[in-house]
């Protein structure tokens, strides 16, 4: 009977105790799938305990005073108002807890630092909003690059539709690193300042244009991890996350083998000529991936800062120049040169898609060539 | 107590001017330090309620009130117009009414520079707010504003917030001048610098950190103002300059400007706890040296702002050693008010409680800071909002709550009334539980993974801010109430007496209620009860 | 109460002392960027002399070749090699190459940055394009030679080196005359 009841109180204190770490895990730093991120994770939790020490003595010395020393209990004021043994007491033992605390950090600090050999290295670099991915494969002339945008949908953000489950965590095209290696990142900014941050990784470093920045990791895991830009980089700043896919060493060659040569194709399509109907097509989903965060779905734009596309002068004026103006972008303002995140296939459905879209109906189909055509003669 | 019939006396001769012409060309320290704390409470209402849109659009995920490009203007200029507008004059003003009262100086060593000084900033802060009325939108690019988002990528009003700043520097650096001029020359005989009560004694050093660093802020300003319009290359790594460059000469402003915030709230709790345990301060001379080494250490822990940044290994360690040392002289100063109240006979009025709570609160608001001088977890709370609940744990609970309680404490000297105790309890409890629902959920938000400054996020933050936000809301309408105590005082407050308070010692007290226009025009005799000894 | 007086304008002069070390933090931080290699920063042109260089064949370091063009900068711009294995004390060459496709002459800087910055300190150029501007005419393409060694003495924990190079659109700056060229 009696060790019934024990077993019982040891059941529910294992259940109350897991449902406790279980919520905490809610409330706390995650633990992450590197070997540094599990680091990180105890020295965060070594400062918390010592910090929560620290403020229990000190505010149960308080406490106890503000209960004991009220003057509605009596309390006669004592008059000393110094005493240095005691002071040198308070200044050298935080100091002795604060080198305490600092071997850990310097040890963790130098793995971080760590400058070995890699077994694969990835230029990540931050746009104004979306990042793109360079696989630096000396084998291939570097030849995969991609870019990774949100792929949350207009209508959840607006709150139309249900938000999904990775609810803005979401992108087109993730980032995918081999599971075992060490993979470097190599930061640096096409703009503004961004950072690149996978909390799992225990990584975040700034993206700053014109300097690189280098972080690694080592997963061990497969599976999904999640990140988000984590300097303020202008209007989308808080609509361009990261998520990096990690799969065994033959996932990886199979993928990356399929995205290499898939992306030549890609650049191949700019030799293609296109039906209309293809076109509008493609346009559509390039607009939606590039254009729409500022031209918004409608074409309207936001004006002043992103004129609008529907009836605009571009869209229903002269072909050559709006071809221009999506490749070469508007210098002074946020226009980018697209020239170089887009393919000529990809820009001429897109500008083509602009010049039949909403109200507009431009009498003209705009193909590959022409854009390379107009470039080539720039 | 002669000094006080004769301060009295001269009040019949020299009366405030009546109508505007008081306000607008006054060189009496009361008067500028009135208008000083009036146009900070405005600034703090406008301030707040910019925060207020930043939390009702956060308040669910998604989209809903506003759009991201206004989202940053607001938390832009919530940012600019709290730190510059709300906290540094409110703390100027404490300093105008109090300083020369506290030694004994008839006045500030430099009147008309001090009506100079404030008038500057009403037309800083029109300017500031203007732009976002103009076209293009006001500053968005963070109050920080890293370049280039704030010089290649700015909206084109980015100069009139750049001639605000300027003026706002202009007027911190007047004011500074003042106060030190006033500390060092006008003291009454006796009242040597080691028996200064610790409010002068911070602001002393508080006013020598912003002449230090002001200029610093002007010139970052100013090499921002050349690139947009002069096309220097400062910032812009095309032209040889380096956009981290920045960073490090903004930090090297912006950290002492922390303190700069703390250090006068600092004195305030140091003048309140004794009175209200009716026990001298324990420990005033290790107090002072522990203000002046958090001073000088603020010069040497910029970088820590910037970890992530990609500094060599060495660069690292010296700003994430520097920074945790900073957390002796603090705990010096945390420790010395708990052996304050210890074996006191406390009471707990209103500026008491708001102490208390500044003691505790700014405490824990140290210890997130301790955690993030840790350079290889600070990588994973940078801007997040582990950092936001940080940076308002000290600023709200610490520099905000010093200045309200100051107002507590002092308002019967300024107005001759007392406030009404039952309504001010309840102000501090609306602010303190307002204070910790906002900002205790945003250190789990922040470790859970969520970036600072942006205008949507992802479900699994969605009951932490939503907590925040009904936090904020409480904690915002709670200040409208403070409002109305400070007037219902001003108006039909009970007489208060000279001393005010039971524990009160300093020279303020000394002057009947309302002090008048002019005080000490005669040195009063600074005996041991006034003053530290 | 004289003093009154001196005080303002001794702090005034701190506020002016101040407000010029502000700038003269500008060269200041250059120089701390030389020396530590802070932010990847590469030195100028360096003299090899192969009788005081040792090349030590114990050894391979990886060197990866990183392009870019900024934004707004329509230019082609890519290595030839993407990545080199070198010995430490070796001169060795990389190309790049560039193309203008534009139809108006254009002005380019390239900013080299270099990780891991410890290594900066060690990576030595005797040539590089990064020295000067490059002026392109319309669809004009040039190859671009960078020469390099890296110093025997690099700490043996660095086994690769990654330099990127951004180019940058400084037409207009070029026209007002307000640049002098990188290093």
């Amino acid at each position: 009977m009696n060790r019934n009841l024990l077993t019982r109180v040891l059941v529910g204190i294992v259940a109350a105790g897991s449902a406790i770490a279980a919520a905490a895990d809610e409330l706390n730093m995650r633990q992450g799938a590197t070997a540094i991120s599990h680091d990180v994770y105890g020295l965060h939790m070594f400062v918390l305990y010592i910090c929560c020490v620290i403020g229990v003595v000190v505010f149960s010395a308080m406490g106890y005073s503000m209960y004991a020393h009220r003057r509605s209990l009596g309390a006669e004021p004592a008059q000393f108002h110094e005493n240095t043994r005691l002071e040198l007491l308070w200044t050298i033992i935080p100091l002795v807890i604060l080198i305490w605390m600092a071997v850990p950090a310097t040890t963790t600090l130098i793995k971080m630092y760590d400058t070995g050999g890699e077994d694969l290295l990835i230029e990540v670099r931050g746009y104004q909003w979306k990042w793109q991915y360079k696989y630096l494969d000396e084998n291939h002339d570097n030849a995969l690059s991609f870019f990774s945008s949100l792929s949350t949908s207009q209508d959840e953000i607006h709150g139309n539709v249900a938000k999904g489950e990775f609810y803005l965590l979401e992108v087109d095209n993730p980032l995918v690193i081999p599971t075992h290696k060490k993979v470097r990142f190599l930061i640096t900014g096409n703009d503004v300042i961004h950072a690149f941050w996978v909390p799992d990784f225990g990584i975040k470093r700034d993206a700053v244009p014109g300097i690189l920045n280098d972080v690694w990791a080592i997963v061990d895991e497969p599976g999904i991890y999640r990140g988000q830009c984590t300097e303020l980089c202008g209007k989308d700043h808080g609509f361009m996350p990261i998520v990096v896919q990690a799969v065994e060493q033959s996932e990886f060659d199979t993928w990356y083998e399929t995205k290499r040569v898939a992306y030549a194709e890609r650049e191949k399509m700019a030799s293609q000529t296109f039906t209309p109907d293809e076109l509008m097509t493609l346009g559509e989903q390039v607009y939606a991936k590039t254009c729409v965060a500022c031209h918004q779905v409608n074409g309207k734009g936001v004006p002043p800062v992103f004129p609008a596309l529907d009836g605009s002068a571009v869209a229903t004026g002269p072909r050559d120049e709006h071809i221009r103006r999506v490749y070469n972008g508007v210098s002074g303002t946020a226009m980018q040169a697209f020239g170089s995140q887009l393919n000529a296939a990809e820009i001429a459905a897109v500008v083509h898609y602009e010049r039949h879209a909403w109200g507009n109906k431009a009498d003209d189909v705009t193909q590959p060539v022409d854009v390379l055509n107009l470039v080539s003669a720039q | 107590m002669s000094a006080v019939l004769e301060a009295h006396h001269d009040d019949h001769d020299h009366g405030p001017a009546k109508g505007i012409t008081r306000w607008l060309f006054t060189t009496n320290h009361k008067d500028i330090g009135t208008l000083y704390l009036w146009f900070s409470f405005t600034m703090f209402l406008i301030g707040g309620c910019m925060a207020l849109v930043i939390r009702a659009e956060l308040f669910q995920p998604g989209l809903q009130f506003v759009d991201p490009a206004f989202f940053n203007q607001m938390t832009t200029n919530h940012g600019l117009i709290m730190v510059f507008g709300a906290i540094m004059p409110a703390m100027v003003g404490l300093a105008n009414w109090l300083v020369p009262m506290m030694i004994g100086a008839p006045d500030m060593a430099l009147p008309r520079l001090n009506n100079l000084s404030f008038w500057i900033l009403p037309f800083a802060f029109s300017l500031l707010i203007s732009t976002l009325f103009m076209e293009g939108g006001g500053p968005n690019f963070g109050w920080t504003f890293y370049a280039p988002l704030s010089t290649t990528y700015a909206p084109s009003t980015v100069t009139f917030f750049i001639f605000g700043v300027h003026m706002m520097g202009a007027s911190s650096i007047m004011g500074s001048i003042n106060i030190i001029a006033t500390i060092l020359n006008m003291r009454a005989p006796g009242m040597t610098l080691m028996k200064m009560p610790l409010f002068v004694w911070t602001w002393l050093i508080t006013a020598y950190l912003l002449l230090a660093v002001m200029p610093v802020l002007a010139g970052v300003v100013t090499m921002m103002l050349f690139d947009v319009h002069f096309h220097t290359s400062f910032f812009n790594a095309a032209g040889g300059g380096d956009p981290v460059m920045f960073q490090h000469i903004f930090w090297f402003f912006g950290h002492p400007e922390v303190y700069i915030m703390i250090l006068p709230a600092f004195g305030v709790v140091s003048q309140i706890i004794p009175t209200f345990a009716r026990k001298p301060l324990f420990g005033y001379d290790s107090m002072v040296y522990a203000v002046a080494s958090i001073a000088f250490l603020s010069f040497i822990v910029w970088a820590h702002h910037m970890f992530t940044v990609g500094m060599p290994l060495a660069g690292q360690l010296f700003f994430m050693y520097a920074t945790m040392l900073i957390a002796v002289p603090t705990g010096v100063k945390v420790f010395n008010w708990v052996s304050t109240m210890w074996r006191g006979s406390m009471t707990f009025e209103t500026p008491m409680l708001f102490s208390i709570a500044f003691v505790i609160l700014f405490t824990i608001g140290g210890f997130s800071g301790l955690m993030l001088a840790m350079t290889p977890v600070d990588f994973q709370y940078q801007d997040t909002y582990f950092v936001v609940a940080h940076f308002h744990y000290v600023l709200v609970p610490g520099s905000l709550f010093g200045v309200i309680a100051a107002v507590y404490y002092w308002l019967p000297k300024w107005c001759g009334r007392m406030y009404d105790e039952a309504f001010g309890k309840l102000h501090f409890w609306l602010s303190f539980i307002g204070v910790n629902v906002t900002f205790f959920p945003q250190h789990f938000s922040g470790l859970a993974g969520m970036p600072r400054r942006v205008p949507d996020y992802a479900l699994q933050f969605a009951d932490f801010n939503m907590i925040s936000s009904i936090g904020a809301y409480v904690f915002g309408f709670s200040q409208v109430l403070f409002l109305f105590i400070v007037i219902k005082t001003i108006r039909s407050g009970k007489p208060a007496t000279a001393r005010v308070w039971e524990g009160a010692h300093g020279l303020e007290w000394t002057v009947p209620s309302p002090a008048p226009y002019h005080t000490f025009t005669h040195p009063p005799v600074v005996t041991a009860a006034e003053a530290h000894s | 109460m004289a003093s009154v007086r001196a005080t303002p304008w001794k702090l005034l002069a701190l506020v002016a002392g101040m407000f010029g070390f502000g700038f003269a933090l500008v060269p200041l931080y250059g120089l701390l960027c030389d020396v530590t290699g802070l932010g990847g920063r590469t030195g100028g042109v360096y003299t090899y002399d192969p009788a005081t260089v040792a090349i030590d064949d114990s050894r391979l370091v990886k060197v990866s070749f990183l392009t870019n063009t900024n934004d707004g900068m329509p230019w082609s711009f890519v290595a030839e090699v993407g990545a080199l294995r070198v010995h430490p004390g070796e001169l060795t060459q990389a190309n790049f190459v560039v193309r203008n496709p534009t139809n108006k002459t254009m002005v380019a800087q390239a900013v080299p940055s270099l990780a891991p910055g410890t290594a900066a300190e060690y990576f030595h150029k005797t040539e590089c394009f990064c020295f000067e501007r490059q002026v392109l005419a319309p669809g004009e393409e040039m190859e671009m030679p960078m020469r390099f060694f890296v110093a025997p003495e690099l700490p043996r924990s660095v086994e690769s080196i990654s330099l990127s190079y951004t180019l940058f659109d400084v037409t207009q700056l070029a026209a007002d005359g307000l640049i002098a060229s990188g290093a």
